[in-house]
């Protein structure tokens, strides 16, 4: 299925970033080991990682801090005020109340079904690809299959099925996560196979290690940036599925979750009130949290794919041409001038 | 050939995959909703001869007088004579009407929103990934925010700044209650000026992954030899990012193509419910808080038939637009 050469293939790329790699790296002691697993800090790292600590956070401690987020008030529909700080739905609740237990379901759902997806598509993508034969062959026909039918569609006849009393958070994250292991299982494979080859492996093998060994040990440890940007991105599949079918009311029973805050705004007929502060925030919420950390997976893709990473010292480097190519043009009276598509790198602020 | 024959064998198993599953899915959970649908169906006025009670057990199981094994070829035999029961919703149409009422809203709005965004998508994605470094390439962890907005959320902030503050486009609907449907100009427009809010949401949701897809690639593609050799010749600047670095780094594009109309199908089902939108998705949602599981099946099948063979269709172009993948096997 796949139609692109393996990332591990060397390239007359990798030759090219041996060749700036000396530009890049200037009085920078090299990173080894474990480190070198590690995405280097950029802004953008930055701004996620505060996105997804600050998000997390409100959700672990904000319940220890809001009033009950059930009770009902004789107030009505009010906006944002001193004491409601992001106001009250139309019975009078509190809707930062109910956004801090709302972020702290969502979490929960989205980190247990980030963890069983991705165990899922370790198993199905590393373990088939690691032994070969029929197995791989029957595994890799098994994700692909998944990935072409439609995911959220399966769900919501899964959970249509399911009586209303049994649909618990176990219920719903089951069925999201046997909806969304495929793809991560399809590029571990790829991964796996480029791996399975390489000499240490063979040897590790020749040795004598049990199978699970060789995979824990000389495996794992490759795929380790992939199974991290997988995870992650399992988390925000996850947040943004359980959002979806909660707000079509088919989410778990008796939990709350942003998709549930949605559902109960919607119903509420929030829009046509015009309660912008009632289903503003929930999105608001998920749209940041999947933000951050897409930004982190930014980052962790740039340790994936070195080319990716290189690009932020060619734009350095970029930077560097401009600024002399603009002394130059000062110096040479416009005798040659700078290309046209050159003009836009000039503009670009240095940092 | 075989490159064809492999994916049409993939494709053939993928829909008995998806036959299976609706087969196995209502009887593997808990609940018994063959009563439930009778039920319902007696309460809307229908009469429950044992043909029909026959013929829902075997789109949904309880049967207890056959095999599991003659349930299933009944059940095959069934689906192949195009007879997916009747909706109770809908009493008493039957299923197959109710959804090729609905399927051409989604197909059209569903279609043209997709294709608008991964060609825009692409298109700033090789703008972008043209120039690596620039300010503008630096912005592009920003479409993160696009790409992590739920669908039905964004429905939501665009209507009501939109059509609710702004008062530009209708609410809700598919099209003026007002109108009759059929095939004259003011009806017409109506439905366009209907679906342009669900379909700005679709695209402004999804573009973001285009983007970042075509732009990684084009970065990776401007270190290739050709793109080297084609700049030693001489070759002006736009000629190479159009005929030598954007088209091969377009490729995953197309292959992404299939993967993301899943995404886009199941977007879009929430985002139908938002704008109450006449599609096939505001009818599987229908089906699922009426209990109406014959419908419910139906819609499931047709999309997953719809998604399947826009994959195959994509699939086989891509063998012959990238002539590697038939090389290969």
């Amino acid at each position: 299925m796949t139609n692109l050469t393996p990332a591990s293939a060397p390239t007359v790329a990798d030759a090219a970033d041996t060749l700036i790699q000396p530009t890049g790296s200037t009085g920078r002691p090299a990173r080894s080991g474990w480190r070198m697993l590690l995405p280097s800090m950029t802004p953008w790292l930055a701004i996620g990682l505060t996105l997804v600590v600050g998000i997390t956070l409100f959700g672990i401690l904000a319940v220890y801090v809001v009033g009950d987020p059930k009770q009902i008030r004789d107030q009505g529909l009010t906006p944002p005020s001193a004491q409601f700080l992001l106001g009250t739905t139309q019975t009078g609740q509190d809707v930062l109340a109910q956004l801090a237990y709302a972020t702290r379901g969502s979490l929960q759902i989205g980190v247990l079904v980030g963890i069983l997806a991705t165990v899922l598509s370790a198993f199905f993508g590393i373990y088939g690809a690691y032994r070969g034969g029929i197995l791989d062959e029957a595994f890799s026909l098994l994700s692909n299959v998944f990935l072409v039918i439609p995911g959220l569609p399966l769900v919501i006849v899964i959970s249509g099925f399911v009586p209303r009393e049994s649909r618990g958070v176990w219920t719903i994250v089951v069925v999201l996560a046997l909806t969304s292991w495929a793809a991560s299982a399809r590029v571990l494979r790829a991964q796996t196979l480029s791996v399975r080859n390489r000499d240490y492996v063979a040897a590790s093998k020749v040795a004598g290690e049990k199978p699970w060994r060789v995979i824990a040990v000389e495996i794992l440890p490759n795929l380790l940036p992939v199974l991290a940007s997988q995870f992650v991105f399992a988390i925000i599949a996850a947040v943004l599925g359980e959002a979806g079918l909660a707000f079509i009311g088919l989410g778990a029973s008796n939990s709350a979750t942003l998709g549930t805050m949605l559902f109960y705004a919607q119903n509420g007929y929030a829009l046509s009130l015009g309660a912008w502060w009632w289903f503003v925030p929930p999105g608001l919420i998920i749209a940041l949290f999947g933000m951050g950390l897409s930004l982190v997976n930014f980052s962790i893709d740039e340790t994936i794919n070195p080319k990716l990473k290189n690009l932020r010292l060619y734009r350095r480097r970029a930077r560097r041409t401009a600024r002399m190519e603009r002394q130059l043009a000062r110096r040479g009276a416009g005798a040659t001038g700078t290309p046209a598509t050159r003009s836009t790198v000039s503009e670009a602020p240095p940092r | 050939m075989s490159y064809f024959l492999r994916k049409l064998g993939f494709y053939v198993v993928a829909l008995w995959a998806a036959l299976t599953l609706n087969f196995a899915i209502p009887r593997l959970l808990p609940g018994n909703p063959v009563d439930i649908l009778l039920a319902k169906l007696q309460q809307r006025g229908g009469s429950v001869s044992p043909e029909t009670r026959k013929a829902y057990t075997l789109l949904l199981g309880g049967d207890d007088t056959g095999s599991l094994w003659s349930q299933y070829l009944n059940y095959l035999k069934n689906l192949a004579h195009g007879d997916l029961g009747v909706s109770v919703s809908y009493y008493p149409a039957k299923v197959s009407d109710v959804i090729l009422g609905s399927l051409p809203w989604t197909l059209v709005l569903v279609g043209v929103a997709t294709v608008l965004a991964a060609l825009l998508g692409v298109l700033l994605g090789a703008i972008v990934g043209w120039r690596p470094g620039t300010w503008l390439d630096s912005l592009v962890p920003a479409t993160t925010l696009l790409a992590a907005i739920p669908y039905f959320w964004l429905a939501l902030i665009l209507t009501y700044l939109l059509a609710r503050v702004l008062g530009w486009l209708p609410l809700q609907g598919g099209y003026d209650v007002a109108l009759t449907p059929g095939w004259n100009t003011e009806f017409i427009l109506s439905a366009v000026q209907y679906a342009i809010l669900p379909a700005l949401t679709i695209v402004l949701a999804s573009i973001g992954g285009w983007l970042l897809g075509m732009r990684n690639m084009m970065v990776s593609t401007l270190s290739e030899d050709y793109v080297l050799t084609a700049e030693a010749k001489g070759l002006a600047p736009r000629k190479i990012r159009r005929s030598y670095a954007a088209r091969n780094a377009a490729l995953p594009s197309v292959a992404g193509f299939a993967i993301s109309l899943g995404f886009v199908v199941s977007g879009s089902v929430i985002t139908e419910q938002v704008f109450s939108y006449p599609g096939i998705g505001g009818r599987l949602l229908g089906a699922v808080t009426n209990n109406d599981y014959a419908l419910m099946q139906g819609v499931f099948l047709f999309i997953t038939l719809a998604v399947l063979g826009a994959n195959l269709i994509v699939d086989l172009l891509y063998g012959l637009i990238d002539p590697r993948t038939r090389a290969r096997h």
